[in-house]
């Protein structure tokens, strides 16, 4: 039967029961409600559903519930501070870096990993860096550049 | 009727399209041409680029798409599909599955009696979405469960017993056309030909279009170019697989929550397939995660209802991505051969072009979509199409983004561009030259009124991509694209709260930021800032039918319908601003989002705001409110050029775009941003197409790609920044000017590609995608000599 799991996700600390085969992915969306991290394709080659653990970009559909113990996750919902969007929503927002929205969520995870990273990334680093990551509306014209001033705005 | 794909397309007097997708009945403009409509080009809010209202929400993981609602009591559905390409069902035993602990119902086609009355595109639809004695594709739903959890569901998958006795198929569109080819359906008799066939065969339809005299026009002709082309099969590649919820009661009512491009269609059609009546299904669009066509048709939703209804428990269904690849609606693959004639000078004389695509195994309109694009970019005296729609076992073909256009462009764009150089002409100048123009009678039919590929070419010929050098191993082509546009059935309403905000209520599903669009477009009418009017999308209770969101048609109608909607609360607010003021309501204007007393005997009266009126309606009258319902004819026909630069490296064959840069014709940019989105994002799907994506079958029918790893859609690094310039050339019949956007720049980049390789490397590319392995191989043949 289930097995139980101390996580922490966006800053929380979390106690779920799963099934062992659970993914991380199944269980954000459908034990814990954060459903802002979205299924694709379930084989980890779209993107939509990235989180960050431990600071790290991984598809949350490739790794197992019970893997998150004593972790620390990451997800969308946790990327603004109260009432403050993180610079990158803002940029994705003002540039209109989304058109359907449903990659945003991954994509705001990716950028923000790669940023953590490089913050000040060329255009090829961006393109390389979200290369994991689908989109299908945009072209990612305006995703790469809403990543390049959202940098701007985190090196102040 | 109801529905659908089989309905003809009927091209009105000023080159629109009736819808030809939905169950709205075909009309054709009739003799007004060109009814100035256009009122207004000076705007205060057009043309901005706010802030989307629904932008927070998909930042945040807050939206809710398709799989991101539940209902109490809900169970799993999971279907069961077809490993054959073409199989007999010989029988289907689901006792065991039945009797499984944890499973609800089970469902095969015996629970979805057809209710189709005797029209037979429904019919093919509820076929389409349960098998019904024969198995017509890998992926085919044969049977389906709905159990309290997915391991239930899948171990009751597993449990189904089917005795399938396999028949021969066919998967290739140029196979299916020869004459002992697998039939996929013995009863195809072809449409269109006289005498009618004896013989039942795989070509459901043939449909020919055009003028002239072609053969006399090839006679005249100095130079000809004549090529055969093919085009593989693609999939939307939407990020978000189709998921629903449904939920039916025993007094047969229905909800259904569902991602979907036009929940009025799937409420009409999920009803007449379930023999519910339309009034008791309620269907709410949730956010939806890409369509670009492919979420216009039903699939799993019927399913769903269906094992809802039997388990009496709500069922939430989504397909894996494996079953999005191999049992929604890809576009078709083609096969086109194109000839064109044309003198020294540069006038073309003649055109012709026969072009088969594939619709699965039921009848489509889709050749005939790729037959009347084909030349419509062009000023032809004599010119002829033909089309013929073919049947193969592979899923039954829906819309991609301007269906069949792209196919036919990359054939007739290329074969345009390789008579410029045989003549020794420019090929921008060469299609300046033969450009349609206002009054040119379009090759399917129509006269066009006010047009933008002229203006595309000269802006093209003058941009800085045109003359900018170009490195080793990379060329550099153009290419124009059309796009009928649709306009079709909108229902609008805009409701005025008590402190003066407003609240317009679309029925049209915001798939790019349409609700930013239209919102300016009534704020600029009523004349209030964009924060003070909120735009949401209702469900089917709520609104009149609404057409999909299609044939880029949900700014330009939901707008043109809001605006009128706009103008009838102002005769409203007018009214009311005169009885606060005890006088006539035709001593009452409205300017600047104020009611205005006109007259010097009022001249003292000081102007009503919207907010003073709003706030005092409930004296006055009662509710304010507009409303409008039309049927938004005179789309405006939409045309774009494309330049790509492309870089080959001569040991792989692989293709990298290296700069790529959109002009097309707008109409009016209602929301600039989201125009620029739409030619980028056509673009860079217009790419994938022509470089990597492609449904690849095994001889055994099968699909062999369904994933995203081997069907592979451009990523970030392998696209460069895609430049966009906007023109305006008002759509005179939309009160701003306001023509679709959506799907024109996905035509041009199959070819606007090829022409940039021939230029580069003196090879003509005929067959799309220009993979590595197809690059390479024509290079290789080329440096053979």
């Amino acid at each position: 039967m289930g097995v139980l799991v101390t996580t922490t996700i966006n800053g929380d600390t979390v106690e779920f029961a799963c099934d062992p085969h659970e993914s991380l992915l199944d269980v954000l969306r459908n034990r814990l409600g954060l459903s802002g991290a979205k299924e694709g394709c379930g084989t980890g080659d779209c993107g939509s559903c990235s989180v960050q653990v431990d600071g790290r970009v991984v598809c949350s559909c490739l790794m197992l519930g019970v893997e998150a113990e004593g972790r620390e996750i990451e997800t969308v919902e946790g990327l603004s501070t109260g009432t403050e969007l993180h610079p990158l929503q803002t940029k994705f927002l003002e540039h209109a870096a989304l058109q359907c929205g449903v990659c945003t969520p991954g994509f705001l995870m990716a950028a923000k990993a790669l940023l953590e990273k490089n913050p000040d990334p060329t255009e090829e680093e961006i393109r390389f860096g979200l290369a994991g990551n689908l989109c299908r509306c945009t072209g990612y014209d305006k995703i790469v550049r809403a990543v390049q001033d959202a940098a701007k705005v985190m090196r102040g | 009727m109801a529905a659908s794909e089989n309905a003809t397309a009927v091209p009105s007097a000023d080159g629109n399209m009736a819808h030809p997708f939905e169950d709205a009945p075909n009309h054709v403009t009739p003799t007004v041409v060109h009814d100035p409509i256009l009122t207004k080009t000076d705007f205060k809010s057009v043309g901005t680029r706010p802030l989307r209202p629904d932008g927070l929400d998909k930042v945040t993981g807050r939206a809710r798409y398709g799989a991101d609602f539940n209902l109490p009591g809900q169970l799993v559905g999971l279907v069961l599909r077809s490993p054959h390409a073409h199989a007999k069902i010989k029988k289907i035993d689901t006792s065991k599955a039945e009797k499984l602990a944890g499973v609800k119902a089970v469902i095969t086609a015996a629970d979805l009696p057809d209710h189709t009355a005797g029209d037979q595109s429904m019919y093919d639809i509820l076929e389409n979405c349960m098998a019904r004695g024969i198995a017509k594709y890998d992926g085919h739903a044969v049977a389906a469960v709905a159990a309290v959890d997915a391991p239930t569901a899948r171990a009751a998958l597993k449990l189904i017993k089917v005795d399938y006795e396999i028949l021969p198929h066919v998967t290739d569109v140029d196979e299916a056309v020869k004459p002992n080819a697998p039939l996929v359906n013995p009863k195809m008799f072809t449409e269109g030909v006289e005498p009618k066939p004896k013989k039942a065969s795989n070509i459901a339809k043939r449909t020919e279009f055009g003028h002239g005299d072609v053969d006399a026009g090839f006679k005249d002709a100095d130079v000809i170019v004549e090529r055969s082309f093919r085009t593989e099969q693609t999939h939307q590649g939407y990020i978000e697989p189709h998921a629903c919820v449904a939920s039916v009661s025993p007094d047969g009512t229905g909800e259904l929550w569902v991602c979907t491009q036009g929940h009025f269609v799937y409420r009409n059609h999920c009803a007449m397939l379930l023999g519910m009546e339309v009034s008791k299904l309620r269907v709410t669009s949730s956010e939806i995660g890409g369509g670009f066509g492919g979420k216009t048709h039903v699939w799993a939703e019927p399913v769903a209802l269906a094992l809802s209804r039997k388990a009496n428990r709500p069922v939430k269904l989504t397909m894996s991505r494996d079953e999005v690849f191999r049992a929604s609606g890809p576009t078709s693959a083609t096969s086109i051969d194109v000839r064109i004639g044309a003198k020294k000078d540069g006038t073309i004389v003649a055109a012709d072009a026969t072009l088969r695509f594939s619709g699965g195994p039921y009848y489509g309109m889709w050749a005939e979509l790729g037959a009347m694009t084909a030349f419509a970019c062009y000023d032809l005296k004599n010119v002829r199409t033909v089309g013929y729609e073919v049947l193969v076992n592979r899923p039954k073909t829906a819309a991609y983004r301007a269906p069949s256009a792209p196919m036919a462009a990359f054939a007739v764009e290329s074969v345009v561009d390789e008579l410029a150089h045989k003549i020794g002409m420019n090929e921008v100048d060469f299609r300046i030259k033969n450009a349609a123009k206002q009054g040119t009678r379009a090759s399917y039919g129509p006269v066009y009124g006010p047009i933008g590929i002229g203006a595309t070419l000269e802006a093209a010929k003058k941009h800085p991509h045109m003359s900018a050098p170009l490195g080793k191993n990379q060329g550099r082509g153009m290419a124009c694209g059309f796009w009928f546009n649709f306009g079709g059935q909108t229902c609008t309403d805009i409701n005025v709260g008590p402190d003066g905000s407003v609240t317009l209520t679309v029925g049209t599903v915001d798939v790019g930021g349409s609700r930013a669009s239209i919102a300016l477009c009534v704020a600029e009418e009523l004349g209030v800032p964009y924060e003070q009017v909120k735009c949401i999308v209702a469900d089917t209770g709520t609104l009149g039918h609404n057409d999909m969101t299609d044939g880029s048609r949900g700014t330009f109608s939901s707008s043109m319908a809001g605006i009128f909607a706009a103008r009838n609360a102002i005769t409203v607010l007018r009214e009311r601003a005169a009885k606060m003021w005890e006088i006539s309501v035709d001593d009452v204007t409205w300017e600047d989002g104020h009611a205005k007393a006109v007259g010097e005997k009022y001249g003292n009266l000081t102007p009503l705001s919207l907010k003073e009126i709003a706030a005092a309606a409930g004296n006055t009258g009662g509710p304010v409110a507009g409303h409008s319902e039309i049927v938004a004819d005179g789309a405006g026909v939409s045309f774009a050029t494309h330049i790509a630069d492309v870089e080959v490296d001569p040991e792989t064959g692989r293709s990298k775009i290296v700069r790529y840069t959109v002009i097309q014709d707008a109409g009016k940019a209602v929301h600039p941003t989201y125009v620029e989105g739409q030619y980028q994002g056509g673009a860079a799907q217009g790419i994938g197409w022509a470089l990597n994506e492609e449904y690849i079958y095994g001889k055994n029918g099968r699909l062999q790609n369904p994933g995203f790893l081997d069907y592979r859609i451009p990523v970030c690094s392998d696209l460069p920044m895609i430049d966009t310039q906007i023109l305006e050339i008002p759509n005179p019949n939309h009160p701003y000017g306001v023509r679709g956007v959506g799907e024109t720049s996905i035509v041009p980049p199959l070819a606007a590609i090829a022409n940039a390789m021939s230029n580069a490397f003196g090879v003509r590319m005929t067959h799309v995608p220009m993979s590595p392995p197809r690059v390479l191989k024509a290079l290789e043949a080329a440096r053979k000599g």
